[in-house]
């Protein structure tokens, strides 16, 4: 090593420089941890911020504080009805919807290398809708079987974008085509359904093709809580065969990595989660599919960014039901509509603005 | 080094504290070293004489990679029938030949990447479609061409993920991932980049990266598909002698396609010349790099003149335009 002045460490002994190496190696790691905890640490006070304005948003702040109470054994009551049975489980369902997409949409993008695959833009999230619709226009379904048939929607699309595009394997490209593909075919399909339809059911049906979060109930809440809590330990074993997928499948099955079951697991893990959001409150668009570009651009290299994805899916989903309630004149907006009104032209920002930051580096 | 895990660290213990004054800088001359280059006409007979770890203290004996009766396709097209090949332990092998003639499939086949249609690749006289696939990287590791790095990945992180294989849910990152780390920035001279977005480098740079990312694996065969394609000559120099620097040094096993003729004659201890999914000869360069075997390997009229800076073979292809003095004949 000494004589080639490029590959020589520049001064003292050679393990007096391994030392001096590790320690640049260490503090890079520690000064990359740091900066993930503070934009966590960030991420999360906004969630608690704007989880108590709208809970206590027009005057409602004691009746918060008054619930609250009420859970320890305290408290008069006040905010039982307004707080715990209308506003509370509303917060928390547009959380896990926001939480699930935003973890789906990392998911996607990571395993298969392209800022255009999420469940959203690639027809899991719409087939979903078509699902639920069918079920409600041509099944004359009602309740919570039609959530059932979302889900069921949204994972048979994925099943079958997934097997459309294998090839001895399925490239990432491959599957953002037929996934683009199937979406408009599904696009169509919902168009089909509204114009065989009587009027009542187009209404009922609307709510599942833009995405709401409505006036849940208790149970909806825990059940889509439930089906969240027992991915989340999927998705933290996943992760670190996530690291090395995302530098490609040759490079990954060098590394020791089991490429196409990772790959697969990876998905299903997604699909599981972006399928039991859609059963819940529709296909909310563009949530997937922005949380986590926001979030990587956030964090420090190249992670997948998996838990500031999911506190920014909560972020835009709490907002614009906040913003969907509040600011907007007359009824209020379905969720949906907002994220995707909001969700787009930031999406275009967000492109733009990279672009240029790479072009000036 | 420290508490790494692996056996190679005795040895490099050694280089590292007292690097031995007689290692070669460049390769001689081809009549002066051929002690260290291994002889090799038939590549499925096992050497034992020349073993070339015996040029340096530091080095050991190494792996033992040979292909026995491989064949490879993709989907239906079949690339590579009934290949044999043995690939010496501790040297330096270059894979030339022409385009489409199954290099890269070959390499990729070597890492288990393609998974045989026929016969097998034997690791030590395992198959090494029997290993568990982390020990088998822990072993053989694969730089293929072109990587692409993940968007806005530092050279610190990229270099980390080469750790994969040695880390598992029960295993958690120690002090000798981050000694490995260190080992392969230093050795590839990237340590000041480390904080770098891998994005902003330059090719030379980058492919040191990715070299980095390959030695943190720490892999005793080391497998590359063209490392120096689309880096310019100085850098492409840079990067062979890299690499002549980790087999020499370490004892690492170093396996590459590349695609220019005199830098696989200068660089490499064994040469093997492909032709149609087949290997058409194999021996060292002064053997193998003939004006016959260029002719029917690559269809290229060339003559074969002695190297000024080696003395090893030197390729002087011909075009259709330019004339060769009048005494010599060429092979058709």
């Amino acid at each position: 090593m000494t004589s080639t002045p490029a590959l020589a460490p520049s001064h003292g002994t050679r393990a007096e420089s391994a030392n001096a190496v590790r320690r640049i190696v260490g503090e890079l790691a520690r000064r990359r941890r740091r900066r993930t905890f503070a934009v966590l640490s960030v991420l999360s006070g906004l969630v608690l911020a704007l989880a108590w304005l709208t809970l206590s948003w027009g005057g409602n702040a004691a009746a918060v504080l008054d619930y609250a109470a009420t859970l320890t054994g305290g408290g008069e009551g006040i905010g039982d009805f307004r707080i715990g049975t209308l506003r509370l489980p509303r917060l928390l369902l547009g959380a896990l919807v926001g939480a699930s997409f935003g973890i789906a949409g990392a998911l996607f993008q990571s395993v298969l290398g392209n800022p255009l695959a999420s469940p959203d833009v690639l027809g899991v999230n719409g087939g979903g809708s078509f699902a639920a619709a069918f079920a409600i226009i041509a099944l004359g379904l009602t309740g919570p079987v039609v959530g059932l048939a979302a889900f069921l929607g949204a994972s048979a699309v994925a099943t079958a974008i997934y097997l459309l595009a294998w090839r001895g394997g399925v490239a990432g490209y491959r599957f953002v085509l037929i996934g683009v593909g199937i979406a408009f075919a599904i696009n169509a399909g919902i168009g089909y359904l509204l114009t065989r339809s009587a009027e009542n059911d187009v209404r009922s049906a609307l709510v599942w093709m833009v995405g709401s979060i409505g006036t849940p109930r208790w149970e909806q809440v825990a059940i889509l809580a439930a089906i969240v809590g027992a991915l989340l330990p999927l998705v933290v074993a996943v992760r670190r065969r996530l690291l090395v997928l995302q530098l490609g499948d040759d490079l990954a099955g060098g590394l020791g990595a089991r490429v196409e079951p990772a790959r697969l697991t990876v998905l299903t893990v997604a699909v599981a989660l972006a399928a039991g959001a859609t059963a819940f409150a529709g296909p909310v668009a563009f949530v997937a599919f922005v949380s986590a570009p926001i979030a990587r651009r956030l964090l420090p290299g190249a992670t997948p960014a998996i838990s500031a994805s999911a506190l920014v899916g909560v972020l835009v989903v709490l907002g614009a039901e906040f913003a969907g309630q509040h600011f907007l004149p007359g009824l209020e907006v379905p969720v949906g509509i907002i994220t995707g009104a909001v969700g787009a032209p930031y999406l275009l920002w967000l492109l733009a603005t990279g672009d240029a930051q790479e072009r000036s580096a | 080094m420290t508490s790494d895990v692996h056996p190679r660290t005795d040895g490099r213990g050694t280089s590292a504290a007292d690097p031995p004054a007689d290692r070669p800088r460049t390769r001689a001359s081809g009549s002066t070293n051929a002690g260290t280059v291994r002889r090799s006409d038939t590549p499925s007979q096992p050497d034992v004489s020349a073993d070339p770890a015996a040029r340096a203290p530091a080095q050991r004996a190494g792996h033992d990679l040979r292909a026995e009766g491989l064949s490879l396709a993709y989907e239906a097209r079949q690339v590579i029938a009934d290949l044999d090949l043995h690939l010496p332990r501790a040297a330096i092998t270059a894979i030339v030949g022409a385009n489409g003639c199954g290099k890269s499939t070959l390499l990729r086949g070597l890492a288990r990447l393609l998974r045989p249609t026929g016969g097998g690749v034997l690791l030590d006289g395992r198959s090494i479609s029997t290993l568990p696939a982390r020990e088998l990287a822990r072993t053989i590791g694969i730089l293929p061409q072109g990587p692409q790095a993940p968007e806005g990945i530092t050279v610190a992180e990229l270099v980390r993920r080469g750790r994969y294989p040695h880390r598992s849910w029960f295993q958690p990152w120690d002090r000798s991932d981050d000694a490995a780390v260190a080992e392969a920035l230093t050795a590839t001279g990237i340590v000041d980049l480390a904080g770098r977005r891998v994005d902003e480098l330059s090719g030379g740079q980058r492919q040191r990266v990715w070299i980095a990312m390959a030695l943190a694996q720490e892999p005793d065969v080391l497998l590359l598909d063209e490392p120096t394609t689309f880096l310019d000559v100085t850098h492409q120099l840079e990067i062979l002698d890299l690499l002549l620097e980790l087999n020499r040094e370490r004892g690492a096993t170093v396996v590459m396609v590349l695609h220019d003729l005199n830098l696989a004659a200068r660089y490499a201890d064994h040469l093997v010349v492909m032709r149609a999914g087949a290997v058409h000869a194999t021996g060292r360069p002064d053997q193998v790099l003939t004006e016959e075997i260029i002719a029917e390997a690559f269809g290229l009229r060339a003559r074969v003149v002695p190297d000024p800076v080696s003395g090893g073979p030197l390729v002087v292809p011909i075009g259709r335009f330019h004339t060769t003095p009048p005494d010599h004949d060429l092979p058709h």
